[in-house]
């Protein structure tokens, strides 16, 4: 693809980073110290999987788990455009081989494994290969008896995958049964957004699940919702705050917190709580 | 020729048949699950309630036997008349409908009784109430519950299989599927609506998806088609039937008497797409 000259220009000058939410102007370093977290106004951008993991994990603690497992499109999927070619596009882009990145690491010290779904690539939509490799982290976490951190940022089924994506949902349930013989907990991390298929399976199966504040979380999106039954959709309807109220969620936690807050869960339920010195025999 | 493509012949015929399958699974007279219950099982005794405070017309559960085996039973239930449409809630369940699911596998597991399960919805339903009480902790328990259910279990899909919503009653270890049935990850119209922005492009989505259900058979999805009468069975509930009611006996058979192992089951659901060597 031909790059226009506006484009391969190296930016001298910083483009700064714009809160989506109250569209004030900061400067990226400021924008990142915050962890994209608006200063102002306390918005959490969505960040990828790759900034995620850099947030959470030790430093140079990360080690990825099946870096080249990628799917392909089994169903011949052409809707306003190839799905081979959005795959393509995707990958260059997010420099990803789907939608999720997984791997051991630590936080705060304590060993875990670790996913980290990526909105940037299709909506961070659950593909075979992003149910595969989900489904390998929780059993990998299981072998080695790590703590399993998923930060979920989804906006469900993969439409061009069809069937095959929702039978992931199935999938990812299956592995988290073994996470649950091992005695192995499961931390589960809903990011903006977590929908449909991904919220219907493995994320709201966390034996702790924390919440960044005011994500979008649900079965059926506002708008299909408002389509199907006409209703008036409630102030507030299917944020973190909104599920949280009604007993779904355990804490919203900002951003800036979330790495402190794992840290206290992962001391207690951590590897020692794992190999019976802390819980029960 | 690709399936957005609906000039071609090819890709047009695949849209007319995979719309066919779609509007035949959706015909006003097509048998529901309790018409087939009543039809293939013997003694059906209904069981009623979540025992949380809710029971959800949308699903069935209860008790009956086959062939003198003793079963546990869960169905989606869509309605004929108005009334009974609005009752039903045309087959779409709330969190309410998955709990009392759940309730049956644990009494199903408790008590060592093989499920069957018949699948008919057009998926969970999209309402707020549903939403404010927790829809999609209710469908990923329901997954969990099913890939826990300690005895053999067989499904069958008699209609619609719409999205998670079916998915909630469909993880057994024995699937059937009616010919003119099928099984969606969201329903055409939906996927329409998000892939082409235009809900009224269902046709093309049914063929993009290809719904057809010998595709679940070839994709390992499916472990066998049953034929309807033809034209389908909403032209001979009876005949309908009583070509079912011996694949159920049989398929129930040959999981109760080989050695059975729910581990195998998790298996099933855990390398279904068969892309990924383990």
């Amino acid at each position: 693809m031909a790059i226009s000259p506006a484009y391969a220009r190296p930016r001298t000058v910083d483009s700064g980073f714009t809160c989506g939410a109250c569209q004030r102007d900061f400067p990226m370093a400021q924008a990142a110290g915050s962890l994209y977290v608006c200063p102002a106004c306390g918005h959490h951008s969505r960040i990828s999987a790759h900034e995620r993991v850099r947030q959470l994990a030790d430093k140079g603690s990360f080690q990825e788990w099946d870096p080249d497992l990628a799917g392909r499109d089994r169903l011949g999927f052409v809707d306003t455009k190839a799905y081979v070619d959005r795959l393509a596009e995707a990958r260059q882009r997010q420099q990803l081989p789907d939608a999720i990145l997984t791997g051991a690491a630590s936080i705060c010290g304590h060993p875990v494994g670790l996913a980290s779904f990526d909105f940037g690539f299709l909506g961070g939509s659950l593909s075979t290969a992003v149910g595969e490799r989900l489904a390998r982290a929780i059993e990998g976490s299981a072998a080695e008896l790590r703590p399993f951190v998923c930060v979920t940022s989804s906006g469900g089924a993969r439409m061009q995958e069809g069937v095959f994506s929702l039978m992931q949902m199935a999938k990812s349930v299956a592995a988290l049964h073994e996470l649950a013989e091992a005695h192995v907990p499961f931390i589960s991390i809903l990011a903006d957004p977590t929908m449909g298929g991904s919220i219907a399976s493995f994320a709201a199966l966390g034996d702790v699940i924390l919440a960044e504040p005011k994500a979008m979380i649900g079965f059926t999106g506002a708008r299909v919702i408002t389509q199907a039954t006409y209703e008036q959709l409630p102030a507030g309807f299917q944020t973190s705050e909104f599920h949280h109220a009604r007993g779904l969620i355990d804490q919203v936690v900002d951003r800036r917190q979330l790495r402190e807050v794992l840290g206290r869960l992962l001391a207690v339920l951590g590897p020692s709580a794992v190999e019976g010195a802390g819980r029960l025999a | 020729m690709s399936s957005a493509d609906l000039g071609g012949t090819a890709a047009g015929e695949a849209a007319q048949a995979a719309w066919a399958q779609v509007e035949v699974s959706r015909h006003p007279d097509r048998p529901y699950s309790l018409d087939l219950v009543q039809r293939c099982l013997d003694d059906f005794i209904e069981l009623h309630g979540d025992r949380q405070g809710g029971d959800d017309a949308a699903v069935v559960i209860g008790l009956a036997r086959l062939g003198g085996q003793p079963l546990a039973v869960v169905a989606n239930q869509k309605g004929r008349t108005l009334e009974e449409r609005g009752k039903r809630n045309f087959g779409m369940a709330h969190p309410e409908g998955y709990r009392k699911a759940q309730r049956l596998f644990t009494l199903a597991g408790r008590l060592k009784l093989p499920v069957v399960s018949f699948i008919d919805t057009p998926g969970a339903y999209p309402g707020v109430a549903a939403e404010e009480r927790g829809q999609a902790w209710a469908i990923a328990q329901t997954l969990e519950a099913q890939l826990a259910l300690p005895t053999p279990y067989l499904a069958v899909v008699i209609g619609e299989g719409g999205s998670g919503g079916a998915l909630a009653t469909l993880l057994a270890d024995s699937v059937l599927v009616l010919e003119h049935a099928f099984l969606s990850v969201a329903s055409p119209e939906a996927a329409a609506a998000i892939l082409f922005r235009d809900a009224g492009r269902k046709q093309q989505a049914a063929a993009a998806l290809r719904l057809e259900a010998a595709n679940l058979l070839e994709w390992g999805i499916a472990d066998e088609i049953v034929p309807e009468p033809p034209g389908g069975a909403h032209t001979d509930w009876d005949e309908t039937a009583r070509l079912l009611r011996p694949r159920l006996e049989s398929r129930l058979l040959e999981l109760t008497s080989r050695g059975f192992d729910p581990a195998r089951r998790r298996e099933r659901y855990r390398r279904l797409d068969g892309l990924f060597s383990a």
